[in-house]
């Protein structure tokens, strides 16, 4: 390895080899920053207020944040116990529960679309049965909700997890010495000290469940107010007018932007 | 270290016995045996020039449209038309944000003409190859037991429609205007209250009806008959709309003498049989 760095500096000096790195981070990072730019420079228009705040969008705003929102607190309340379990119990099959915990995060969201309306349509393998008993769930609300669920909330999950499974064992053990019950360790000491892990995981999954668009478009449908999401107004806006679909999309990326920067500062903290 | 190595020799024996025509790039370069590099297969005796032929075209075309094309390739060695289908707004806003197209057709005339106006298509040269109309489809079962058009007011049916953008979409209100006229004033309001979702194209419409998730929807004649497993109610033509499709060659096609072959060919006795074998009516 020396060698061959030698050899390398021999040829190049050691001035050209820092372009090695930079060349190629920079020709990824205008890849990635030059589309944003773009898309923020075109929606600079007199009428962008106009498009921003209207009817449709507020309403695809308001959609989005409520389901987005609850969608988290869902994973939270769900997805905690799970990551404990997953990071501090051994048991068998553990690696096949986690390769399913993992699945959503690499599956195409159309995947994800069609696998929960043939799994809770009218005519799906549990749908069927909730229909019989006189609940729907397809072009409601809470398919969105659904939706974003399956395609998010295995981020929290595995955030929370990796969280859980950072803390030191001894700490566990003098809990118990103390005399701490099962409850009383997890609420008062694992979760004080993965609180950042639990909390960027959560925004993690926020951000996600904001941006879902495949699987909601499939399994919930597209109606003003009901189903559609920003990610759908956005879509379909940019077959009516591509400038509404602009401002919601500068709109999508401001409360993005906000959002991660909260985890940033969280992940600083932890440092 | 040591089982690393094992397996990095481990996969390169693999990879060498099955005969991988890249080399697998060694973790380093002294330990993985080297990959004598494979000869290239010899390449086939140039057919004549390979040309590629881009057709952006109404979702309901799809099929259509898939044997017309097979047709012209097979009437035409050496050309390769491929296809890009969706909801004619869609095409109509990628072919204006550049897409590089030859041919569009569309199923109104209200996105040809705005390629028109932005010079995307020379004026008045598009033409109605095809006429089609609308028709209401149900699943097979009829959930909702629907028997007759009024029947789309019913209260609590689902009821799935493209997307008002969608020309489908656009075509379908048309006709509730029509029927509130002849089965009274509040069917329309009636009917869209039972819509459940606005679709993005007119295939979509028809498989969420195929699921059975909707309990009815409203797609082109057409659409109907590419899905033979559903249910229809006929509309009359007095409260029907016909939709008139346009073809049309792009300004920036870099193949406009194929594209005008293939307009041609859409519009000769053979492309219109085939239009008419999918539910279309034709104009010829």
């Amino acid at each position: 390895m020396t060698n061959s760095r030698k050899l390398f500096s021999r040829f190049f000096g050691e001035g050209y080899s820092k372009w090695i790195f930079l060349l190629p981070s920079l020709i990824l990072l205008a890849f990635f920053a030059l589309p944003i730019i773009a898309l923020a420079y075109r929606s600079i228009a007199p009428d962008f207020f106009e498009n921003a705040l209207s009817q449709q969008s507020f309403q695809a705003l308001k959609l989005s944040l409520v389901t987005s929102s609850i969608t988290t607190l869902i994973a939270v309340a769900l997805g905690t116990p799970l990551a404990y379990l997953l990071a501090r119990w051994k048991f068998r099959f553990k690696a096949w529960l986690e390769l399913i915990l993992d699945l959503p995060i690499v599956l195409p969201p159309s995947v994800a679309g069609l696998a929960l309306l043939i799994a809770f349509g009218r005519r799906g393998l549990f749908g069927a049965f909730l229909n019989d008993i006189g609940i729907s769930i397809p072009f409601t609300t809470t398919a969105v909700i659904m939706a974003q669920m399956f395609v998010a909330a295995p981020l929290y999950v595995r955030s929370a997890r990796i969280g859980f499974a950072h803390i030191d064992k001894q700490l566990e053990e003098s809990a118990y010495v103390e005399g701490a019950n099962q409850w009383q360790l997890f609420y008062e000491v694992m979760i004080p000290i993965a609180i950042r892990a639990l909390a960027s995981g959560a925004i993690l999954t926020w951000t996600r469940a904001l941006g879902e668009f495949g699987a909601t478009i499939l399994f919930a449908g597209n109606l003003e107010g009901v189903t559609q999401t920003m990610p759908i107004a956005i879509y379909i806006g940019f077959e009516r007018n591509l400038g509404v679909a602009m401002a919601l999309s500068v709109v999508l990326i401001l409360v993005s932007v906000i959002l991660l920067l909260i985890t940033k500062q969280l992940d600083k903290e932890e440092e | 270290m040591k089982r690393l190595i094992s397996l990095t020799l481990l996969l390169s024996i693999f990879l060498t016995a099955c005969g991988a025509s890249s080399a697998p790039t060694p973790a380093s370069a002294a330990e993985a045996p080297t990959l004598a590099p494979t000869e290239a297969p010899p390449t086939a005796t140039p057919e004549p020039e390979p040309q590629t032929l881009t057709v952006f075209a109404a979702a309901s075309l799809t099929d259509a449209f898939i044997e017309i094309g097979a047709a012209f390739d097979a009437a035409n060695p050496g050309v390769t038309t491929t296809f890009n289908f969706g909801g004619s707004q869609t095409l109509r806003t990628q072919i204006e944000e550049g897409a590089p197209v030859d041919v569009f057709a569309s199923a109104n005339a209200k996105e040809m003409d705005t390629l028109v106006t932005d010079n995307f298509v020379t004026a008045d040269i598009a033409q109605v190859f095809l006429t089609n109309k609308l028709v209401v489809i149900l699943p097979a079962d009829n959930p909702a037991a629907l028997e007759k058009l009024e029947d789309l007011a019913n209260p609590g049916i689902k009821l799935v429609l493209a997307a008002e953008e969608v020309p489908v979409g656009k075509y379908s209100r048309q006709a509730f205007d029509l029927m509130d006229a002849s089965f009274g004033t509040g069917f329309k309001d009636k009917v869209l209250a039972n819509v459940v979702s606005n679709e993005d194209n007119v295939k979509q419409v028809v498989a969420k009806v195929q699921l059975g998730e909707a309990d009815a929807g409203i797609v082109y004649t057409s659409d109907a008959i590419a899905a033979p497993d559903l249910k229809t109610i006929e509309i009359p033509a007095d409260l029907n709309v016909i939709a008139k499709y346009p073809i049309a060659p792009l300004v920036n096609s870099e193949n406009t003498e194929l594209a005008a072959q293939f307009i041609e060919y859409v519009l000769s006795a053979e492309g219109q049989s085939v239009l008419a074998k999918w539910g279309f009516a034709p104009i010829k």
